[in-house]
């Protein structure tokens, strides 16, 4: 069974509780941007076996989004953090580190 | 105008628990910075209760005010207080950046009694009904088998259910199946 620690009503919840969002930190490209930006934007996911980041909504809760870092193996979780971030915060990456030392997903290491 | 009716017509369980579908119940939503003054004030102004601190329910006399997210509150008053309420809060919240809106038609409103409501409710929901994962006067918002249902425990045998009224049917059915006089578990 996969909980996660909602940040913003501090509710452990438990994945019937949650909706998935797709992949965190996604960039976005709109008009004006080169085709194979847009197509990266829009088709392009990590699908990696171990560390990956998520966007969840608490919606059978505070119906609030944030992020998520955990092993699509072990079903870890290294940690739940604000969707108001570009990058994963530091404690989060440590966490991962100390774990699996010399990751790496999409720019983030 | 005609009378209020609520969904349920007051259906009456006894079980486990005593099940009690009360209301109508005056329910308003507000929503905007819960740390702002006049927010606050027009919460506690109509209730006569403190600004509830995250995931608490303040509640006295019937009324009361449930934290339901970081940026929304649901205001309980009396149903025939509701019209009045909304209007001095939205007056009080002239130049705020927020909403409320009267909900108290849109949901259905369920007492449970009894020694064992804490158990009927976790055969129900993922949450933690244990006495540390849900304290009494703390909101939780979760799911009921298969609908979003929010509930809080005036004390340990006394709790109080929302959902939506359209599945009003639907979760005193799941209320009276889990409140069976023969389903007794013991867990808690």
């Amino acid at each position: 069974m996969l909980t996660l620690l909602c940040p913003c009503c501090g509710v452990q919840a438990d994945e019937t509780e949650l909706a998935p969002g797709g992949e965190a930190h996604l960039k976005r490209y709109g008009p004006g941007s080169t085709d194979d930006d847009f197509e990266g934007y829009l088709f392009m996911r990590e699908n990696p076996r171990g560390v990956h980041f998520e966007r969840w909504r608490h919606a059978n809760g505070c119906g609030k989004w944030f992020l998520a870092a955990r092993d699509t193996v072990t079903l870890e979780v290294y940690g739940t953090y604000s969707a108001q971030t570009t990058e994963p915060p530091e404690h989060i990456k440590e966490a991962i580190t100390a774990k699996h030392p010399g990751w790496s997903w999409r720019e983030f290491a | 105008m005609s009378e209020p009716v609520s969904p349920l017509m007051n259906a009456r369980y006894e079980g486990l628990v005593t099940i009690e579908e009360i209301g109508p119940m005056g329910m308003i939503t507000l929503r905007g910075d819960l740390a702002a003054t006049d927010l606050r004030r027009a919460a506690t102004a109509p209730t006569g209760v403190e600004m509830p601190q995250m995931r608490e329910a303040s509640t006295a006399d019937g009324k009361g005010i449930l934290w339901m997210s970081p940026d929304e509150v649901l205001v309980l008053c009396a149903y025939a207080d509701v019209p009045g309420t909304v209007q001095s809060m939205t007056d009080a919240l002239v130049g705020t950046h927020a909403l409320v809106a009267n909900v108290s038609d849109a949901r259905a409103v369920f007492r449970l009694t009894g020694a064992n409501v804490r158990e009927v409710l976790a055969k129900l929901s993922p949450a933690d009904l244990s006495p540390e994962g849900l304290p009494l006067g703390e909101v939780k918002r979760t799911r009921m088998a298969q609908v979003p249902a929010a509930f809080w425990l005036e004390s340990e045998e006394e709790a109080t259910v929302i959902c939506f009224r359209s599945v009003a049917d639907y979760v005193m059915g799941l209320l009276k199946t889990a409140a069976h006089p023969a389903s007794a578990v013991g867990f808690f």
